[in-house]
């Protein structure tokens, strides 16, 4: 996972194939055609709609640009990012990459299929 | 009982680890409090009134001997407050009258967890890592995730029912269980499962209740309620879907979840969880789901569709244990033999409430009653806890459950076991044949410890359990549900209760709105639904004399034969509001007959 740091985002300029998708927004709705990256925002880390939103774009409508979470983004929420399709974060500031990285490698494997593996761990062929 | 492969031992202990390094992070100071907050919610840490609770997840209520050691030895070198911790929490609990604080013990929760009070939060990693050695957590007791999945105490063993939960009770505890899309939900979200004629479970009052059946063409499935629940707008669920084939389950739970994920209320924390969205919504909220279950088929590839395989694993876990039925009889004889008449009629009360049939008609389920004077109900002390598993042991092949009603039941006992098990759980206390009964109460923590509560619970079932000790006189009234909740949030059930106590609390003094006709949604109670209020607030010293004065009520109105929820139902409230009325003392004579409103000064959970 792409871990950008907050400064690091603000100078980089988006550009005409990057999308902002709103918290509120239907995926579904959104036209995807020539999108390279979309930005999906967290207004509080405890406000989770986004991570419904990234399963949508990865699993459902099939998106294969990056998908950035934005917004109040703290070093333990990462892998629930990840497994839900989320190959980017831009960090709050104060967070630690250190931390992050440690958080991303604490477990082995999970039990339920999510974006980034699919297959359950019951059916024996998660990776 | 499900036996933890090496892969689930293995998640326990990186949880644990994950736990350790979180709180290594907030107590260096890189991990601020609002942040580390949501994470130990989800470890299930709350911050309470006088110090850190712990709430250990006890899935569908199945606990095994050593895990009941383990959790006697978290009581007993854990729960245990500093001097420091203990003066300020006695001195503040003066000032309400309450002169003594329970520590070292557990808390058997309604939704078959067990709570500890006084675990210093520096020592939490190293509990946490205590209940992985024996295959136990706290993950997801609290937070707004996928809570615990709770079910029914008998199941497997009960008489009455269709199709024993557990083994699907397991596998949607897996799937729960770190989900990474539903770990921040608008709210908490709970899961109840039955598969018994008798909803032991009290399903209803769940945000998602499930029922385990056969179709008509005999396959299994569930029947699927979704937006129950109490808390300040009690609201029964609603059918859903009369029939989700028993290997779709987790599908269709993805897509009620998601869709409550994506567009229950988030801007007020009062309408946030699923049952305001069902009543808000609807048929709409309804067809939203459907669509998304059908796409999940269709265009996920249903990848959480249970194979016959995985089912059958776990099924195998849960086989009964075996239990050499050698003629024990003539032993039971003569401990029978021995007793007095007065001891043999509470032994045949102890048979009639405590003991239940079973599905192996050589064995018994046996609840032992945490319901007594001098104990908070659900309260259990280190070496209860210890002696409670030597019971485990000795009657019920190693194993216990934690019931909806705040006891604890042997599972596995041989009838001709019980005067020698009657024998030892009367020695130990546990054996008061309440069970059913009006003492038999269901009561949160209250304002004694919770942090949320606005009024105290614990003495409140104090005075009803001193009130009404004669035995006589609580076989006479028959069964009742009696719950007492400390606040709205309502963790003692007060709206299912036949008679309901809900704390609040007005210009910083504790007082009791009762309610009467509730229904948890038993035989014995009819559909679940809330009960109504009687009138205005009570001061806690009238609690009793209220409950006293509608039991009155209903010993003179009764027919013969007629239980106390059904006298309530074909008289109606107005002469239990007239008795309670007039057992009113305090609030009468000092002219302080409250209407307490109750969205001005009413909490949220942690």
């Amino acid at each position: 996972m792409k871990l950008i740091a907050a400064d690091a985002d603000q100078a980089r300029a988006t550009g005409p194939n990057v999308l902002k998708i709103a918290n509120d927004a239907n995926p579904a709705e959104v036209n995807l055609d020539g999108i390279e990256r979309i930005d999906l925002h967290f207004p509080k880390f405890t406000d989770g709609r986004a991570y419904s939103q990234a399963f949508l774009l990865r699993r459902r409508l099939g998106f294969k640009g990056e998908l950035r979470a934005t917004g109040d983004v703290l070093v333990d929420q990462l892998q629930l990012m990840q497994r839900s399709g989320f190959d980017a974060a831009v960090l709050r500031a104060d967070q630690s990459l250190a931390a992050a990285e440690r958080a991303l490698a604490l477990f082995a494997d999970f039990y339920q299929g999510d974006a980034a593996h699919p297959q359950p761990h019951f059916t024996g062929s998660q990776a | 009982m499900y036996h933890y492969t090496d892969f689930d031992r293995q998640f326990v202990q990186q949880r644990a680890a994950q736990y350790r390094d979180q709180l290594q992070r907030h107590l260096a100071g890189e991990l601020k409090d609002e942040d580390f907050r949501p994470l130990r919610l989800q470890n299930g840490w709350y911050v309470q009134r006088y110090a850190p609770m712990l709430r250990v997840a006890v899935p569908y209520g199945e606990l095994a001997s050593r895990q009941l050691r383990v959790l006697a030895k978290i009581a007993r070198d854990y729960d245990q407050p500093s001097a420091e911790v203990l003066g300020t929490a006695l001195s503040k609990q003066a000032e309400l009258g309450t002169q003594s604080l329970a520590v070292g013990y557990g808390h058997f929760t309604t939704r078959q967890n067990v709570q500890f009070n006084w675990i210093a939060l520096d020592k939490s990693a190293d509990v946490m890592e205590l209940l992985a050695s024996v295959d136990m957590h706290g993950i997801q007791t609290s937070g707004n995730c996928i809570r615990n999945i709770t079910g029914d105490a008998l199941a497997g063993i009960a008489p009455d029912e269709h199709i024993d939960p557990r083994p699907y009770c397991e596998i949607m505890r897996q799937w729960s269980t770190l989900h990474p899309e539903f770990a921040f939900l608008p709210r908490k979200f709970k899961i109840a499962v039955s598969g018994a004629a008798e909803d032991r479970a009290a399903t209803a009052w769940h945000d998602v209740g499930l029922h385990l059946i056969h179709n008509d063409q005999g396959e299994v499935g569930f029947k699927v309620l979704v937006g129950g629940g109490m808390g300040r707008t009690p609201i029964i669920g609603r059918t859903i879907r009369e029939f989700v084939p028993w290997n779709q389950i987790l599908n269709f739970l993805e897509a009620v979840v998601r869709v409550y994920n994506r567009f229950g209320r988030r801007d007020n924390l009062y309408k946030a969880r699923i049952k305001i969205l069902v009543k808000a919504e609807g048929q709409r909220y309804f067809d939203e789901v459907e669509a998304e279950y059908q796409a999940i088929l269709a265009h996920d590839g249903g990848q959480h569709a249970i194979p016959q395989a995985e089912l059958d694993r776990v099924t195998a876990c849960f086989k009964a244990p075996s239990i050499t039925l050698d003629d024990t009889s003539a032993a039971a004889e003569s401990i029978l033999a021995t007793l007095s008449t007065k001891d043999q009629a509470e032994y045949q009360r102890w048979l009639q409430q405590n003991v239940k049939g079973h599905k192996y008609p050589a064995l018994r389920a046996v609840t032992l009653s945490f319901k007594r004077l001098g104990l908070a109900p659900g309260d259990a002390s280190a070496d209860q806890l210890d002696a409670a598993a030597d019971l485990a042991d000795r009657f019920s092949a190693g194993e216990a459950r934690v019931s909806h009603e705040q006891n604890l039941l042997l599972p596995w006992v041989r009838a001709s076991d019980l005067p020698a098990l009657w024998q030892a759980a009367r020695a130990l206390g546990l054996a008061r044949p309440n069970i059913g009964l009006l003492t038999d109460i269901i009561a949160c923590p209250g304002g004694d410890f919770c942090a949320l509560a606005n009024a105290r619970s614990i003495p409140i079932a104090e005075a009803i359990t001193e009130r009404f000790q004669d035995l006589d006189e609580l076989f006479d009234l028959g069964e009742i549900d009696l719950h007492i909740s400390g606040c709205i949030n309502s963790c003692g059930h007060h709206h299912s209760g036949h008679i309901g106590v809900l704390g609040v609390d007005k210009d910083g003094r504790e007082w009791y709105q009762v309610s009467l006709g509730g229904s948890d949604g038993s035989a014995l109670s009819g559909d679940a639904i809330p009960g109504k209020v009687i009138g205005p607030s009570f001061a806690a010293s009238e609690v009793a004399d209220v409950v006293e004065a509608l039991l009155d009520t209903y010993r003179t109105a009764r027919t013969p034969g007629e239980n106390f929820i059904s006298c309530v139902r074909r008289l109606g409230l107005d002469p239990f509001k007239a008795a309670g009325n007039a057992a009113r003392h305090e609030t009468r004579d000092a002219g302080q007959v409250l209407n307490v409103h109750l969205n001005s000064a009413d909490a949220l959970t942690d």
